[in-house]
């Protein structure tokens, strides 16, 4: 077989594998906050809580309940949805006039509540989620595991889906208008304050479904929301958060650089994304799909 | 008599009642309490002062902590250079990462500063100096000047005072001098500022790089009074500690970040052995003090003090 750079292919394709499903759900995430950012000015502090939230309902609905994988894949987008909408309703509806820190350190808070229950509870040791597509597709130059390939073209088919109704559809125009002037989006007789509260369960269940896809490829801990909602953020400031398109782009192509940056120089690999962010800050302040304000 | 007068009576006050305190209370928590009300001091210094919200002051706390530890112990620095070099570092940390950080304003900017924060961690992770998972243990406190011997706590509290009172009276003057007036005035009208001629960038910098500064000179006296630096310290909890402290006390107060610093230090103290609820106590006083008493408690005094003399 032959050899690239001196890495045998196998390895290659398999991080290039791991890479594109790291980068689905950075993909997921960040277009769940940019869509909430959009409409509420709100940072969602919580979003890796409630992504490491989503991946748990799942463990309890297979082991309390024996729910399947694919059942979990439908309820526990709503459940935690209900639970933002909860959230949306009782707290961050308050703090709309004030500003947009206040909903950073709010939604701060929130994290750390939902981890420190869930931590008191199951604590920092990882559960494992059983696989529900073991076993792979022999490529010849490759393997591809049947999950990963799975959840990498479902949260695309998701993203792609979102973005055709935030972009092409009456609903999402609304959605558009009443980002830009909800006072007459409001006057025109659409009632915005129900359309906020929506929008945010909507991107709180992108960041449960998120969770639920992530279950069977990491062990389910308390802690896997925190670590890995910073590099969303870095994702978040590299592709700016004024596209829907951007924000997918920029999460699936950051996970392919994390990817690539396994296999030829390891130790670099935590921090790489973050190093993207530093030279996209120098050269381009405003982030790669932002416009400059 | 006016607040500003009332601002040093009270001032002048706490400062008798440090004096006596490490007679009453146990001196390492004093020093604790001291360590974390000039961090939180300093972080105050951009959030309260330039409207600025850093969620990564961490790696300027952690870093020097790391700096002082390792020439303390490997380099055999006598503890007063320790410190110093921890500060320097601190600060050429916060000079490279606040051009790059003051790029990007309100939100953005503490997504930044986190990502960054989060860079520093894994350095200090990986690196061969720092020690891992353990941090850099038993940091020999050593003798200050080669004359003051600062293994007796006591002795120590009367050092850690003198640099809190030092890095508080920089704070204090910096928010009372003409700087410190075109900083409120970034935070209250960034465009005003601009039009009115001020270099806005040059001044965000600034005091980028004082806040950064004083946070590590906090972090490196913490460094010698626990004889430790570990990873703790350079954590994003340890940014969003914090931001708690400053919050709880009151944004853009000149005392209030000390006193949520020594609020939320007692409460941990308290609720030591509950483990995990530490972390759903903060979370719940987060979310409390943003929606019920977003002054802090030092601000909501002072506008209750207003309303009672009208």
């Amino acid at each position: 077989m032959f050899e690239l750079l001196g890495v045998a292919p196998q390895a290659l394709f398999a991080q290039l594998i791991v890479g594109l499903s790291n980068g689905a759900f950075y993909a997921l995430l960040s277009l769940g906050l940019a869509v909430i950012f959009g409409m509420l000015n709100v940072i969602n502090f919580a979003h890796g809580a409630q992504y490491m939230m989503g991946a748990f309902v799942a463990w309890m609905l297979l082991t309390y309940a024996g729910l399947p994988f694919w059942a979990a894949l439908v309820i526990v987008p709503i459940v935690v949805g209900a639970f933002g909408l909860l959230i949306e309703k009782l707290l961050l509806s308050r703090l709309y006039q004030l500003d947009h820190l206040y909903g950073l350190l709010l939604t701060f808070g929130l994290a750390l509540i939902i981890e420190g229950v869930f931590r008191h509870q199951y604590g920092v040791s990882g559960l494992p989620y059983a696989n529900p597509l073991p076993g792979y597709l022999p490529l010849g130059f490759m393997n591809l595991p049947y999950y990963r390939g799975f959840a990498i073209l479902f949260s695309l088919i998701v993203c792609l889906a979102t973005w055709y109704t935030i972009e092409k559809t009456k609903l999402g125009a609304y959605l558009r208008a009443a980002t830009e002037r909800p006072d007459l989006v409001q006057a025109m007789g659409i009632n915005v304050p129900r359309m906020l509260s929506l929008t945010y369960a909507f991107g709180v269940a992108l960041a449960g479904l998120a969770g639920v896809l992530a279950a069977p490829i990491y062990s389910v801990t308390p802690l896997m929301g925190s670590s890995l909602i910073i590099v969303v953020f870095a994702v978040v400031v590299i592709g700016g958060m004024g596209s829907i398109l951007g924000s997918i782009l920029t999460g699936f192509g950051l996970g392919l650089v994390e990817g690539l940056t396994k296999v030829f120089y390891p130790p670099a690999s935590n921090t790489v994304v973050f190093v993207i962010m530093v030279i996209v800050l120098l050269l381009r302040p405003q982030g790669l799909f932002g416009t400059p304000k | 008599m006016n607040g500003k007068n009332l601002e040093v009576l009270v001032m002048a006050g706490l400062f008798v009642l440090l004096l006596a305190a490490p007679f009453v209370v146990y001196p390492v928590l004093m020093m604790q309490m001291l360590c974390f009300a000039l961090f939180a001091s300093a972080f105050n210094l951009l959030i309260g002062y330039v409207g600025l919200l850093s969620f990564g002051h961490a790696m300027f706390f952690g870093g020097a902590a790391y700096i002082t530890a390792h020439t303390v112990k490997v380099m055999g620095f006598p503890p007063e250079a320790g410190i110093l070099a921890g500060t320097l570092a601190a600060a050429v940390l916060a000079l490279a990462t606040g051009v790059l950080a003051i790029r990007r304003q309100g939100i953005y900017f503490a997504m930044v500063t986190l990502a960054l924060a989060q860079m520093v961690y894994f350095y200090c992770l990986q690196s061969p100096y720092t020690g891992g998972e353990d941090g850099i243990q038993g940091v020999p406190r050593g003798r200050m000047f080669g004359m003051i011997d600062l293994s007796n706590d006591l002795t120590l509290y009367y050092v850690v005072l003198a640099i809190f009172t030092f890095g508080f009276f920089v704070i204090y003057r910096t928010i009372h001098s003409p700087f410190g007036q075109v900083l409120k005035a970034i935070r209250e009208n960034e465009p005003r500022a601009i039009s009115l001629g001020y270099r806005v960038d040059q001044y965000k910098l600034m005091a980028f790089v004082l806040s950064g500064t004083l946070a590590g000179l906090a972090g490196s006296t913490k460094a010698i009074v626990f004889q430790l630096a570990s990873l703790t310290d350079a954590a994003w909890q340890m940014s969003g500690e914090v931001v708690l402290m400053t919050l709880l006390g009151g944004l853009g107060t000149v005392i209030g970040p000390a006193v949520g610093a020594i609020l939320i230090i007692l409460m941990q103290e308290k609720f030591k052995t509950l483990g995990d609820w530490v972390l759903v106590t903060q979370g719940v006083v987060f979310v409390l003090t943003v929606l019920l008493f977003r002054k802090g408690i030092a601000g909501e005094i002072a506008a209750y003090a207003t309303r009672i003399r009208r």
